[in-house]
């Protein structure tokens, strides 16, 4: 074997050594080191970032045709560690409390191995790889979500989201041994050249999209969500609903592209049915919740279905917009869940009635989460809106007037809920609102970044045309 | 005489509805992780069903089954980890004692 093709993976090959290093140093780094972990962390995954940015040779295919590194994956890698990036800066508060502070080293390495995971889902082409990275990427999710052991939400969310990631990877891997005996390999280039249409094909295409669809928390699907989102820890939830859900759209937007693309007819109905269900049922489930982690869970359900979008038009602008999207999802996410995570930190509160008069009190964190809410909610100067636009544009440039209509249309009742948010938080008055809150520098940092973020990625045209110029070389 | 192979898929499909079956009733921890656990193993007989008897010139199936096996050990260790850690906690595993969250 020529083991000099692994030099290929240099994003994978270099996220493995920050791995190590990180492991080492929280291991045999004398205790009083132990305060500079964090800020290690996140300079490493800077700099790591710009190292695939700029250093990684792409174009190739590997390990005969497993791996592949082109533009796309690159981008979507970037864009994945960025947000990592800003979990990071604003998990260091979380962290210094007592009952995680001791298994602070174990977050980081955790939460990087499922970026690895992610890496390998994303740029595999094919299913053996593809499922490897979704399991890597997935088992230490669990973990994570089981972070803070003696909190009985935690654990019980642990053990939902684990049960359901394993029946969601047994239905998919149904779906995928169905794939294997209708089309005779796994190699994503061989089933295309071979696809015949068979009802074993299409039996394993829908448990492929249905095994997918819970990691994406789809409509059907969606059970799990609310309660994970609930009982994970604050910056742990915000990890999972923008990072392993970017990851988890992008993986699947490349089987379908590449692998089923003769099976298009059949695939775009099947998401079509889904999208519809889950931008309806994701925001009217989001009116009723008084819990924020549970609204946001909600919220970033409805939002998965407009990124659905992105794949439906299966074409260089749905990719471009599908990764536009998941950018601005991340930062406008994160922001509100910084927000809400300040918030649970230092007075415990998470219901949306507690937010009442956080103005009067509160007014820069008030303004940060309005932005995120603006953003979220697709109001024109902000990113969210762009995003959106773009969504759309590929979407109709298609031909799916009927469903963009839908989704239009819900986005109206997006913004009810999204401005009730603001609404509490601006123009009610409160007789015990929450004191007034002093966050670190740490906290700042992700706050000021976001919101730069949620203001200027929209507004700056040339990220979408650089996006889009390196995404439609690979169609 | 040789089995057909059909044989092998329907036994593979009752195994696997099985697990989803005991996946939806069972109410015990443990019992719901083994039935995740026939659902998977199910998987695999698929896998090397077809393998042996459509594509038998190449390992792809045989290999899948060999991670597939390696993978649902780890989903175990992980399962039982947490299992223990909420027996430890609240001296009990049925899951339908963990329903703290609502509305």
């Amino acid at each position: 074997m020529n083991y000099s093709e692994f030099l290929g993976m240099g994003a994978e090959l270099s996220l493995v050594v920050l791995i190590i290093l990180l492991f080492l140093y929280d291991t045999f780094a004398p205790s009083k080191c132990g305060k500079y972990l964090p800020a290690t962390a996140i300079i490493l995954l800077t700099l790591q970032t710009l190292f695939i940015c700029f250093g990684e040779n792409t174009g190739k295919m590997l390990f005969g045709g497993m791996y592949i590194s082109v533009g796309m994956t690159v981008v979507a890698k970037v864009v994945l560690n960025i947000g990592t990036i800003l979990v990071f800066i604003q998990s260091v508060p979380w962290l210094k409390e007592d009952d995680v502070k001791i298994r602070r080293g174990e977050y980081y390495i955790l939460s990087l191995i499922t970026l690895l995971g992610m890496y390998i889902m994303m740029s595999s082409q094919n299913f053996l790889l593809f499922f490897l990275g979704l399991e890597t990427a997935s088992l230490p999710m669990t973990v994570l979500v089981a972070f803070e052991k003696y909190r009985k939400n935690s654990y019980e969310a642990a053990t939902k989201y684990l049960f359901y990631a394993i029946f969601s990877s047994a239905l998919m891997l149904l779906g995928l041994s169905y794939i294997y005996g209708a089309g005779g390999t796994l190699y994503y280039d061989m089933l295309c050249l071979t696809m015949q249409i068979s009802p074993m094909m299409i039996v394993g295409l829908v448990l492929f999209i249905a095994g997918m669809g819970f990691k994406l928390s789809l409509v059907p699907f969606h059970l799990w969500t609310a309660d994970v989102y609930q009982g994970a820890p604050t910056t742990v939830t915000a990890y999972l609903s923008v990072i392993s859900k970017g990851a988890a759209a992008f993986a699947l937007m490349v089987a379908l592209v590449t692998v089923f693309y003769p099976l298009q007819e059949i695939w775009s109905w099947t998401l079509y049915a889904i999208i519809i269900l889950t931008i309806t049922i994701g925001n009217l489930f989001a009116i009723r919740q008084q819990n924020i982690k549970r609204f946001l869970a909600f919220s970033s359900i409805s939002q998965a279905g407009y990124i659905m979008l992105g794949i439906m038009s299966a074409n260089a602008y749905g990719a471009t917009s599908l990764l536009y999207y998941i950018l601005i999802y991340i930062f406008s996410n994160i922001a509100a869940f910084t927000v809400a995570g300040v918030i649970e930190r230092k007075s415990g509160k998470l219901c949306i009635d507690d937010y009442n008069g956080l103005y009067k009190t509160n007014p820069k964190l008030s303004v940060v989460m309005m932005l995120a809410m603006f953003s979220l909610g697709g109001i024109p100067p902000f990113a969210g809106f762009f995003s959106k636009f773009f969504i759309f544009y590929a979407a109709v440039g298609e031909g799916y007037y009927v469903l963009v209509l839908i989704a239009l249309l819900n986005t109206i009742i997006s913004l009810y809920y999204y401005l009730l948010v603001v609404k509490a938080m601006f123009l009610k008055d409160n007789d015990n609102p929450i004191a007034p809150i002093r966050s670190d520098n740490y906290t700042r940092t992700a706050l000021v970044l976001t919101v730069a973020g949620v203001i200027l990625i929209g507004l700056v045209s040339a990220i979408y045309d650089s996006i889009f110029d390196v995404v439609s070389l690979a169609f | 005489m040789e089995i057909p192979f059909i044989y092998y898929l329907v036994i593979s499909a009752v195994m696997f509805f099985a697990g989803v079956y005991g996946f939806i009733a069972r109410k015990n921890m443990l019992a719901i992780l083994i039935s995740l656990e026939l659902m998977l193993n199910a998987v695999d007989i698929n896998f090397v069903v077809f393998n042996r008897y459509l594509y038998p010139h190449a390992l792809e199936g045989f290999f899948f089954t060999l991670f597939a096996i390696g993978v649902a050990a780890a989903e175990t260790a992980i399962a039982i980890a947490i299992i223990i850690n909420i027996y430890r906690n609240i001296k009990n595993i049925q899951a339908d004692k963990l329903n703290e969250m609502k509305n």
